[in-house]
């Protein structure tokens, strides 16, 4: 009962065959081998598997690749095209804003796209935009520090009131 | 680097490397110049293998990138227990300096040798032995020392050489792979050939599997295992076996019954026992003449909501051998604990650690690792790895009990508290593999031939106890009597969670603190202060007060609120003012916190450990509530049992407070209790109502001002 579905992932065009109900991230994680999107909850409440499609933030646990045929998919592993990392995971690697980890790679997706979109966003829509993800190991506030810096051209400090 | 030598010779080797002594089971030397220092503790989001690393690296001489920390192994790697309790640091820290001295001692004895002088004359600096124009390095003395050696006991437990490492906020070495999105987890691991299993739970606790409709299965392409309630599917393809699975919840036909207590009223359920009854401290006589005043505080069941389902991965090897891989926190238990489910010599079994997400107790991972070793056992050779959906973990992990404790004092003319009373009713806090003599393993209880459980236990008094884990208050009261109640039959597993027990003795003490404190017309810093005599514990309550501007006038609508403890009694000193926000509904806007956790091995990683477990207990405390019928448990996604959100977190700030000459004391779990008891005191602050049943919801807050009206 597979199928052909053919995509673009991380810029590159693929071609995967599967079940039409498979989800994009199994797809991605296990046909592809990106492992950057983690599965955390197979329901689409918890972000940890967030990619980008066609430029907007899916949840790709609860993405079937029916629905992702002819798409354009960037994963945490395509954000920045070149060598390196992205600001937004460069901001989170200077601020250490991460425990375990698992949930940083849908928060980087998620700050990126809000950020490519809206350069300018300030605090109250990044945390507006990160509420779609969950953390448990409770680094959130350094998380919205390090999306904050990374807002910035250059050097930029974020002063306390700031992140207040 | 190097400032200072002094060999410090002492009677004893540390516990653990005492327990491992040979020196090569800690360190290997490659001939490349890295350095492998195996450890018994495990990375679960802590940061612990960094902290060990400065450690390591200090002791030798060496940089922090010359070092490797390879995963935990019950074949290569010293066994060092569990990682839990906040013992990382304390435990391992001293073995991996003692270990590492002696290695050090014993390359620099071999480059004495070669240049024939005296080994006080050679230092070390950046993993190269120098002395005078003549310098040779670790990789290059590496196949010459010998490190298949027993410890000394008689020799160095540390170099001596204080380097800037030790102190210092390096950077996590395991961040850039996780934040680049690279493979880390055990969910990435793809070995060889590796299968996907998937476990179909049965529908309630103590539910029977009656029949199968293989039929159903056909058009799936993966192989169906059964063995008795325990029933699953291993294929190649992980995305046809969840779709199996799905098939097979509709296959299958199961006897249930009604066995769970009523969610509403916990506090009955907890109470009616049997118990075991834990006298903690017994007073000497009847209570005091005097004003009497008593409260009664709750939780209800907790959930350890890691981020990632917990997920196992097991091979069969022709050679008779099993090898698992798994993120548990006791990789030595879980092995002790599948060879006796499976009654098998633990000798043929090697557990390997694989970091998964965040780990805050006993979760599902030793259970998800027996799942796949149950699985492969169909397919010899091929390693399963086995990952358990949202659903699963939420409701089949174990739980954190629920508690209840009463509170009584009897207060003299001056508002002092002249006598003390405390009873807490819990289920026990631990099940870990091996406890109470059984596997302890999940899917044991569903064999053909099950094991059976006894009730969970409580971890024993030496270690921190479970129930009564700082049921004592740290105040001098002159007539204290402690008590726990341990209830020995239930059909809910519970077992450790950050803290155990002390979450929810802390909240009730320090709520009660605070309840005298106003009944007596006190300031509630005043107060605490007025019984504290313990000089450290003082300069952190201090000092947390001062940060939040205590005793300034606060806005309309808006509270401060105090919580302290010393995490059991003789752990990291916390101390958190709570500013909350109460309007129509509750916002925690600030939690200024100081410790005081003893040495200091990376500032930023004790503040994330303390900013963590903060923000943690927020959600425990603001939000969270298991919720069951009288068959199962229904919160079973993060609509179901939601956890603080972004929008929710509260700004944290922490403050060192150092005492010079202290040994570590573990950073983990000490703000769990003091945030819970912080944010109650300033909701009670901002709109004058007690909440002293837990979640502390906005509904919690209109029932408490009901029940006060009454």
């Amino acid at each position: 009962m597979t199928q052909a579905f053919e995509l673009t992932v991380n810029g590159r065009r693929v071609r995967i065959e599967t079940h039409p109900d498979t989800s994009l991230l199994h797809a991605l994680r296990n046909e592809l081998g990106l492992k950057g999107p983690r599965f955390g909850c197979g329901l689409g409440l918890c972000g940890a598997c967030f990619v980008q499609m066609d430029g907007k933030v899916v949840a790709s646990c609860d993405t079937p690749m029916w629905s992702a045929e002819g798409r354009t998919v960037v994963t945490v592993e395509g954000l920045e095209p070149g060598e390196g990392l992205h600001r937004v995971q460069q901001a989170l690697l200077d601020e250490q804003a991460a425990q375990c980890g698992f949930c940083v790679s849908g928060i980087i997706v998620n700050a990126a796209t809000l950020l490519d979109t809206n350069p300018d966003a300030d605090e109250e829509a990044i945390v507006e935009a990160l509420d779609r993800n969950l953390c448990r190991c409770g680094v959130q506030r350094r998380v919205v520090r390090a999306v904050m810096k990374a807002r910035c051209e250059g050097p930029c400090h974020v002063t306390p009131e700031d992140a207040s | 680097m190097t400032v200072q030598r002094e060999i410090v010779a002492a009677p004893a080797l540390p516990k653990d490397l005492a327990a491992n002594p040979v020196l090569s089971r800690w360190v290997t030397v490659h001939s490349g110049g890295t350095i492998d220092v195996r450890v018994g503790k495990v990375e679960l989001g802590q940061g612990i293998l960094t902290a060990l690393a400065q450690i390591a690296a200090e002791e030798l001489g060496v940089d922090l990138e010359q070092v490797r920390m390879p995963p935990a192994n019950t074949a290569h790697g010293p066994n060092e227990g569990q990682t839990s309790g906040s013992m990382s640091i304390i435990h391992s820290g001293p073995a991996v300096r003692a270990a590492c001295a002696q290695v050090r001692a014993r390359f620099t004895a071999e480059a004495a040798r070669r240049w024939d002088v005296d080994p006080d004359l050679v230092t070390v600096r950046q993993g190269l032995f120098s002395c005078g124009e003549r310098a040779v390095s670790y990789g290059e003395l590496a196949g010459v020392v010998d490190l298949d050696v027993a410890a000394d006991p008689g020799g160095p437990l540390t170099s001596g050489d204080r380097s800037v490492l030790v102190g210092m906020s390096a950077a996590r070495l395991d961040l850039p792979d996780k934040i680049a999105g690279r493979p880390r987890y055990i969910h990435d691991l793809a070995l060889p050939g590796q299968l996907s299993g998937r476990v179909l739970r049965p529908p309630s606790p103590g539910a029977r599997l009656l029949r199968v409709d293989e039929s159903r299965l056909a058009d799936l392409d993966v192989r169906l295992v059964r063995d008795g309630s325990f029933i699953g599917v291993v294929g190649a393809d992980e995305a046809e076996a969840m779709r199996a699975v799905q098939v097979l919840r509709d296959a299958t036909t199961w006897e249930e019954s009604d066995s769970l207590p009523d969610e509403d009223d916990l506090s009955a359920f907890l109470r009616s026992g049997p118990h075991e009854t834990i006298e903690v401290l017994t007073p000497e006589g009847p209570e005091p003449e005097g004003r009497t005043i008593r409260a009664t505080y709750s939780r209800p069941f907790l959930a350890h909501g890691s981020m990632a389902p917990s997920c196992g991965i097991a091979r069969w090897n022709d050679d008779g051998t099993l090898s698992v891989w798994s993120h548990s926190q006791g990789i030595h238990g879980l092995r002790a604990a599948i060879a006796q489910a499976l009654d098998m010599d633990a000798e043929r079994i090697e557990v390997e650690h694989a970091e998964n997400a965040g780990c805050y107790g006993h979760n599902g991972a030793d259970d998800a690792a027996f799942d796949a070793v149950l699985l492969a056992r169909d397919v010899p050779g091929l390693p399963v790895q086995v990952q358990w959906s949202r659903q699963d973990e939420l409701a089949w992990s174990p739980l954190a009990s629920a508690m209840t404790a009463d509170v009584r004092a009897v207060v003299g003319e001056s508002g002092s508290v002249s006598s003390w009373r405390y009873d807490v009713w819990s289920q026990g806090h631990t099940s870990r593999p091996g406890y109470l003599g059984v596997p302890g393993l999940l899917a044991g209880a569903h064999l053909e031939r099950p094991w059976s459980y006894p009730a969970p236990g409580d971890p024993p008094a030496v270690v921190g106890a479970g129930t009564v884990r700082n049921g004592v208050p740290i105040y001098d009261f002159p007539d204290r009597g402690v008590t726990g109640h341990r209830l020995l039959e239930t059909p809910i597993r519970t077992s450790a969670m950050r803290a155990l027990g002390a979450y929810m003795n802390v909240f009730a003490i320090e709520s009660f603190m605070d309840e005298l404190a106003l009944a007596t017309g006190a300031d509630p810093l005043e107060y605490r202060l007025r019984h504290l005599g313990d000089a450290r514990g003082r300069s952190v309550l201090e000092a947390a007060a001062r940060s939040a501007g205590w005793g300034n006038p606060a806005e309309e609508g808006v509270g401060l609120g105090l919580g302290f403890a010393r995490y059991k009694d003789k752990g990291a000193y916390c101390a958190v003012v709570a500013e909350v926000e109460a309007e129509s509904d509750i916002r925690l806007r600030r939690l200024t916190i100081a410790v005081d956790v003893g040495r200091v091995v990376n500032p930023d990683g004790v503040r994330n450990q303390i900013e963590g477990g903060a923000t943690q207990a927020a959600s425990w405390t603001l939000k969270e509530r298991v919720r069951f019928d009288r068959r199962r448990i229904t919160s079973d996604d993060w609509e179901s049992y939601p956890i603080l959100r972004f929008s929710e977190a509260p700004e944290v700030s922490v403050e060192i407070v150092e005492t010079p000459g202290t040994p570590s004391l573990g950073a983990g779990e000490a703000a769990q209790g003091p945030t819970a008891a912080a944010i109650a005191n300033a909701v009670a602050a901002a709109i004058g109502v007690r909440v002293r049943d837990l979640p502390l919801t906005a509904d919690a807050v209109v029932a408490a001002i009901e029940a006060a009206e009454d």
